[in-house]
């Protein structure tokens, strides 16, 4: 290449400061995202052109408030800016964007970044608000203080852009004039003194700054969840040399910048004699209102699930139906054959499921860009943080949470907004524990096997909510564990900022959107897909010939009666035709998979057909049904009526003459079901959603073991006391 | 006794008088501006009680009771 690379600018901020609005400005639609290698932080680069055409590389770094990271996202941007990440070149410009109406405040990681003497322009976002608070900003004097150009801006209606746009154009882009304060000698002795071991220890890039070390050593928790330095035990070394000579370093070092900025901020923000009320205070008094706010909340909640248990319910029909209508096209067309079954049902069921869950991200994730992007979601964490604490958890963590009884899928990719890397974890461990609305078609069929017609509905709809509640206090009681004794890792404490409303920017909550479906569709769509089609194999192979032979003599036998229009025969002939596919099932690998596991599940109450019926819902939950339909060769002609099915498993005896499904062994099977992992998409997600397997497989043995052992118990003690 | 921040009554304003040094949650409030010096303003408490919605230095900060129990602050 004889062209060099063009320039990279990254976009730098505190978060609720409109970096990612101006990011879309500069960028359109030309924008690639992805996550940083180990660590799930999203990586969004774009292109732009100067005003004389040239391109430009854009960078949008994650939100932050300090370069004393404290979170995954903070150390992205601390080792981006620093040179430190591999995949990631050094930027070779910066522009800060700042809020306006929160000067001093955005005015710390501004002065942070200054230092790091890269070419700057500062953006002072939401001069709007500013203006409506009576402050009044020297933009002059501020650009001549910190020696960089300033540009006042309103990025969401794009008012400054143009300005913006030549100032990011200037090929002449002075280094910044800023200092803080000298650190204090001791301080600095210290640092040049774990400088020298540092670098030669190869842990630090940059020997001619004391800015590498002293970040590096501000973080408390350098691994985050991910984070690979090799260096961990020297740079924790070089922190207690600091720390003994200064005890209180860091918020020694605060305090200094701190008086700097207020030097600053009094040389050019003038600020009104009495505080003027927001639009935002304003509404805070309703919305934060104990009674309101809560009927607000409530409401908002309603709605949400109406939208992704309702609403996307039609679409999910219309997907179902499309592929199913697909599936019968391609069976007209192609002869019959292993290729013919690979296809439709492998290749097109298997797509069918992962596309299936679309209606539901989507909906989920532009719901969520829309509290996210107007500054409710703050609000919602703010109110429901009080009762996510009593298990540890905080306000954050509640609609990821709440979403996953519509299904975990994303629910579990909701649990990016919670930036504790600890509490996301432990809202993923326990996501599956939300009974999803794949678990109802199962309880729906156990419970009228339990309880006979007589009884009310009252009580069926009673241990309907029982086994939601079952799985909720599951979650919670798990939750609390997690955090108290397994999980390492301090709590980070909760600190909210509660950002001002504004008027969400539907292109770039659309823009969202779409990256995060289309992430899911390759990343976690291609597990799905990959095990569905092993789970269709397991139950197809191997095929038994002379079933196959019978099966087709009786499919020609229906073909022909079809036409005599002779009913009762017709009946008996796909009964018949159910029974070999039955016995096909039993003899594949799943059926006998079946078989293997019986010891296993034996002690729950469990029979080997049951043991089927626990395979095929790894592939998703509701296929219990369908399988047991199959198993128990009940050919429904509807296939959302249960009662063909429910009659038949009501009759179904062991050898000795016992009811299978006895009423303890239904209850059995409930528990097991509110508890047991068994939803390959959830494990597909949850790989990439911790970035490992680790997690994938304490997910599935923690929360299977715990459904065997309630199963067990429930069965065993049920059994000690004559049920 | 002094009066900490999570005592502040809802509406008052505060300066913040001393907070312990070389603990990272607060150390994390400093950098957000609750540093000695700064004025408070309670601004409201959640409906449950916690957590604390105050304002410093423009910008709006929730905090819970444990946090702000730690930072000492004298009446205006």
């Amino acid at each position: 290449m004889s062209e060099a690379a063009p320039p990279l600018l990254a976009v730098v901020g505190n978060p609720n400061s409109g970096k990612t609005t101006l990011f879309n400005l500069l960028t359109g639609l030309r924008q690639k995202v992805a996550n940083y290698p180990g660590v799930t932080v999203e990586k969004k680069i774009g292109e732009c052109r100067t005003q004389h055409g040239k391109k430009l590389r854009v960078i949008d770094l994650p939100g932050a408030y300090s370069l004393n990271a404290r979170s995954p996202d903070e150390a992205v941007l601390r080792d981006v800016l620093l040179g430190r990440r591999a995949d990631t070149p050094r930027p070779d410009r910066i522009l800060f964007v700042a809020d306006a109406s929160n000067l001093e405040r955005n005015l710390y990681l501004l002065s942070q970044v200054l230092e790091l003497g890269l070419p700057t322009v500062l953006v002072l976002n939401m001069m709007d608000v500013a203006a409506h608070k009576q402050w009044r900003i020297d933009i002059p004097r501020l650009s001549e203080e910190l020696g960089v150009p300033v540009v006042p801006m309103q990025a969401i209606s794009g008012q400054g852009f143009l300005e913006l746009r030549v100032a990011i154009s200037r090929e002449d882009l002075p280094a910044p004039r800023w200092h803080s304060a000298p650190l204090p000698e001791d301080i600095r002795a210290a640092l040049h003194r774990s400088l020298d071991s540092l670098a030669s220890a190869g842990a630090i890039h940059d020997k001619a700054t004391l800015l590498e070390p002293l970040y590096l050593m501000a973080d408390h928790n350098p691994l985050h969840d991910g984070f690979e330095d090799s260096h961990l035990a020297q740079i924790r070394e070089a922190r207690e040399v600091v720390e003994k000579a200064h005890p209180g370093w860091e918020d020694q070092l605060v305090a200094d910048r701190y008086a700097a900025i207020e030097k600053l901020s009094a040389k050019v923000l003038t600020l009104p004699e009495q505080e003027v009320r927001t639009f935002t205070h304003r509404l805070d008094q309703f919305l934060l209102h104990p009674f309101f706010g809560g009927a607000v909340l409530l409401g908002i909640l309603a709605f949400l699930f109406f939208l992704i248990f309702r609403v996307a319910e039609g679409p999910m029909g219309w997907i179902e139906e499309a592929f199913a209508a697909l599936g019968n096209t391609v069976t007209g067309l192609m002869p019959p054959g292993d290729l013919r079954d690979l296809i439709v049902d492998g290749a097109i069921n298997g797509v069918a499921g992962v596309v299936v869950f679309l209606p539901q991200i989507l909906i989920l994730f532009f719901f969520i860009g829309i509290m996210e992007d107007t500054g409710y979601m703050a609000r919602l964490a703010f109110i429901m943080d009080r009762l996510m604490s009593v298990v540890g958890l905080n306000g954050k963590a509640f609609l990821p949470f709440l979403s996953s009884y519509a299904c975990a899928v994303p629910g579990i990719m909701a649990t990016r907004t919670i930036d504790s890397p600890k509490d996301r974890l432990i809202t993923i461990l326990i996501a599956p524990l939300a009974s999803c609305s794949a678990r109802l078609p199962v309880y729906l069929l156990l419970i009228s096997a339990l309880m006979p017609e007589s009884v009310s509905a009252w009580a069926r709809a009673g241990t309907m909510v029982g086994l939601y509640a079952l799985g909720t206090l599951g979650a919670f009681g798990f939750a609390w564990i997690f955090n108290k004794g397994i999980l390492r890792g301090a709590n980070a404490p909760m600190i909210l900022e509660m950002p001002n409303y504004k008027l969400p920017s539907l292109k770039a909550i659309l823009l969202q959107v779409w990256q995060r479906a289309k992430a899911f569709l390759l990343r976690a769509g291609t597990v799905i897909f990959g095990m569905s089609i092993l789970i269709w194999a397991a139950s197809t192979y191997p095929k038994d010939s002379a079933l196959l032979a019978e099966a087709e003599k009786i499919e020609q036998r229906i073909e022909s009666l079809e036409t005599s229009g002779d009913e009762a025969a017709l009946t008996a002939a796909a009964d018949e035709f159910a029974g070999v596919k039955s016995r096909q099932l039993a003899q594949s690998l799943a059926g006998r998979a079946g078989h293997l596991i019986e010891p296993l599940i034996e002690p729950l109450g469990y029979d080997w057909k049951i043991g089927i019926g626990l395979i095929g819902s790894f592939a998703a939950r509701e296929l219990f049904v369908n399988t047991m339909a199959v198993v128990y060769a009940v050919g429904a002609e509807d296939e959302e009526d249960m009662t063909p099915l429910r009659e038949r498993i009501q009759q179904e005896t062991r050898a000795d003459g016992t009811l299978v499904y006895s009423p303890l062994v239904c209850v059995s099977l409930l528990v097991f079901y509110v508890f047991a992992m068994q939803c390959v998409s959830t494990l597909a997600i949850v790989r990439r959603e911790t970035g490992s397997w680790k997690w994938v497989w304490f997910q599935l043995f923690y929360l299977s073991g715990t459904a065997w052992v309630l199963a067990f118990a429930v069965y065993q003690i049920g059994g000690m006391m004559g049920w | 006794m002094p009066l900490t921040l999570a005592q502040l009554p809802v509406g008052q304003q505060a300066v913040i008088h001393s907070m312990p040094t070389g603990r990272a949650g607060l150390t994390r409030l400093r950098e957000l501006g609750l540093t000695p010096g700064a004025r408070v303003r309670m601004v409201r408490r959640a409906p449950l009680g916690e957590p604390i919605e105050i304002t410093v230095r423009g910008s709006h900060i929730a905090m819970r009771n444990h946090e702000a129990a730690d930072i000492a602050i004298t009446l205006e």
